[in-house]
């Protein structure tokens, strides 16, 4: 198991975001976490990364209790993550957001006088060619194209050679061209180096086409989690989306 | 660039005192604002108490030099060092907070170090203020420590664009942009801004040990409020996004001054409107204008 969630439990004010929520994703495995709007899914991923604090239970990380770690220290375990809204950095330009990465990434970030210009200049664009970008390399990054910033921010978290990746709506905002190519894009990659990849995505034939396994997340529970086709058959999980769409 | 330094060498051969004396009193006060800019551009951190570091500065190396004897090179290096120790127990609990909220606590804890100055009579003389710190032997005439200034700022310029243009400088510049993502790329923001406002925090004082013998005399003014919001003006006014943007601030601000002042007391009224001209229609302040000119010209050819 690389990441077991126990009984993990966050409220706002009163609020029950995520409750006592428990699953466990195995080394290597596709799996993707469903729901309706304000199902907590979001709200899970800053508890598993650390962004936010969580009330009750506990988060396993390779083997190491995460759950009261920040969010830098769970990263540097090896755990990257994207966001739903674009987090890139907007005025650096593309080369220096994925140069930036590897930096904090292979321990060189307290260096104060070795000039920063030539770093990792090879791996740089060997990342920028992964996602596609090596044409925009000196493009600020907050100029380009909506597609083309979630490639960047997927980029960034590539840099981090992460043993898991957590992709909050790797697709949202984008076309459906987009998406198909986005998604191939991310399929191609995990494969290949063997990442774990937890996401969520809104658009159900994405989830399917490419998830090894589901979790459907209902008001801050858990109702049920298996391979699609289980999944797809769970009376409760149609409960839930025939309910949202009637 | 070099006909810049030429130029600045050169001030103290036409003779004329006054030039001497601006030309000093930018250097010293252009250093202090990029040390401020290390924080503003490029960490994206307000600081609205950096006068206390400056401060700071003064104040130690005066008071090293005058009550313990110390020699003024070490009572200098000291006091840029008492300036780094302040910023980094000052700023250990700045960094917690973020935006507005650390902007007030840096203005906080900068009234703080101005009331110790301003009430601590046995060690600052207070309100009257310090007085009588000489110019070393070897420094004495204004030509002289105007030359050492130069050197000084120069140096520690040089310094703080190495650190810029590092691994280091890199990152701060990643924290000012988006300090979430920074931290899921593994970084600790909250260290990294501490030990940015530590830099920051050594060069200020320096800046302020190079004025309090510049003037022979440190004031509670110089640590007092205005003096925060002044430097902050400074930069902004040549422009945060430039290294040398401060500098050019530090210039045209203090040029101005000197030059309004003969002809009316309504500096700050000038001052407001220029500052209100600059923030709507030249955010990038004097240097950035210049260099979208710049762009925009070459662009045409």
């Amino acid at each position: 198991m690389i990441l077991t969630v126990e009984n993990v439990k966050k409220s706002f004010d009163g609020f029950v975001a995520v409750n006592r929520v428990s699953f466990s994703v195995e080394k290597g495995e596709l799996c993707s976490i469903i729901g309706p709007n304000g199902a907590g899914k979001t709200t899970l991923f800053n508890l598993i990364t650390g962004h936010l604090p969580v009330d009750e239970g506990k988060v396993i990380f390779n083997g190491i209790e995460t759950t009261h770690m920040h969010a830098y220290e769970i990263c540097r375990l090896g755990m990257g993550r994207s966001f739903q809204r674009i987090n890139i950095f907007p005025r650096l330009t593309v080369f220096e957001n994925i140069q930036a990465a590897l930096l904090a990434h292979r321990g060189k970030s307290f260096d104060f006088f070795t000039t920063v210009e030539p770093l990792f200049n090879e791996e740089t664009e060997a990342i920028l060619e992964r996602v596609g970008l090596q044409d925009h390399r000196d493009v600020m990054s907050g100029s380009l194209a909506y597609g083309f910033q979630k490639q960047l921010e997927l980029g960034i978290v590539l840099a981090g050679e992460p043993a898991m990746l957590l992709l909050d709506e790797p697709t949202s905002g984008m076309s459906a061209r987009e998406t198909n190519s986005t998604i191939e894009l991310i399929g191609r990659i995990a494969r290949e180096k063997g990442f774990t990849l937890l996401f969520t995505e809104h658009d159900m034939a994405v989830v399917f086409s490419i998830s090894e396994r589901i979790l459907v997340l209902h008001q801050g529970q858990l109702i049920a989690e298996g391979s699609p086709e289980e999944v797809r058959a769970n009376p409760d999980v149609k409960k839930v989306y025939l309910g949202e769409a009637r | 660039m070099i006909l810049i330094l030429v130029l600045i060498a050169l001030i103290p051969l036409s003779g004329s005192r006054y030039y001497v004396f601006l030309g000093t009193d930018i250097l010293i006060f252009g250093l202090f604002a990029v040390s401020l800019n290390l924080l503003l551009g490029y960490t994206g951190l307000v600081s609205f108490g950096q006068a206390a570091y400056f401060g700071i500065g003064a104040y130690s190396c005066a008071l090293l030099m005058k009550r313990v004897s110390l020699v003024f090179p070490l009572a200098f290096v000291t006091a840029g060092a008492f300036g780094a120790i302040a910023a980094l127990i000052i700023g250990f609990f700045c960094v917690r907070l973020t935006k507005i909220y650390f902007a007030m606590l840096t203005l906080a804890f900068s009234q703080i170090v101005w009331a110790l100055a301003f009430k601590w009579n046995s060690l600052t003389g207070g309100d009257t203020g310090f007085i009588g710190i000489p110019f070393p032997q070897y420094l004495d005439s204004r030509t002289r420590y105007y030359y050492f200034t130069f050197a000084v700022v120069a140096f520690s310029l040089f310094i703080i664009l190495k650190i810029i243009n590092s691994p280091f400088g890199r990152i701060l510049t990643t924290i000012r942009e988006n300090p979430e993502r920074t931290e899921f790329i593994g970084i600790n923001v909250k260290l990294f801004q501490l030990v940015a406002f530590m830099i920051s925090g050594f060069f200020s004082a320096i800046a302020g040990a190079l004025f309090g013998v510049f003037n022979h005399s440190v004031f509670p003014d110089t640590l007092f409020w205005p003096a925060s919001a002044e430097v902050l003006i400074m930069a902004i006014l040549g422009g945060m996004y430039s290294f040398f943007g401060p500098v050019v601030g530090a210039a045209v601000l203090l040029y101005l001054r000197m030059q309004v002042a003969t002809y009316t007391q309504y500096w700050p009224l000038i001052l407001g409107t220029i500052l209100a001209v600059l923030l709507f229609f030249f955010p990038g302040g004097i240097v950035g204008f210049v260099q979208t000119r710049f762009a925009v010209l070459r662009g045409s050819r």
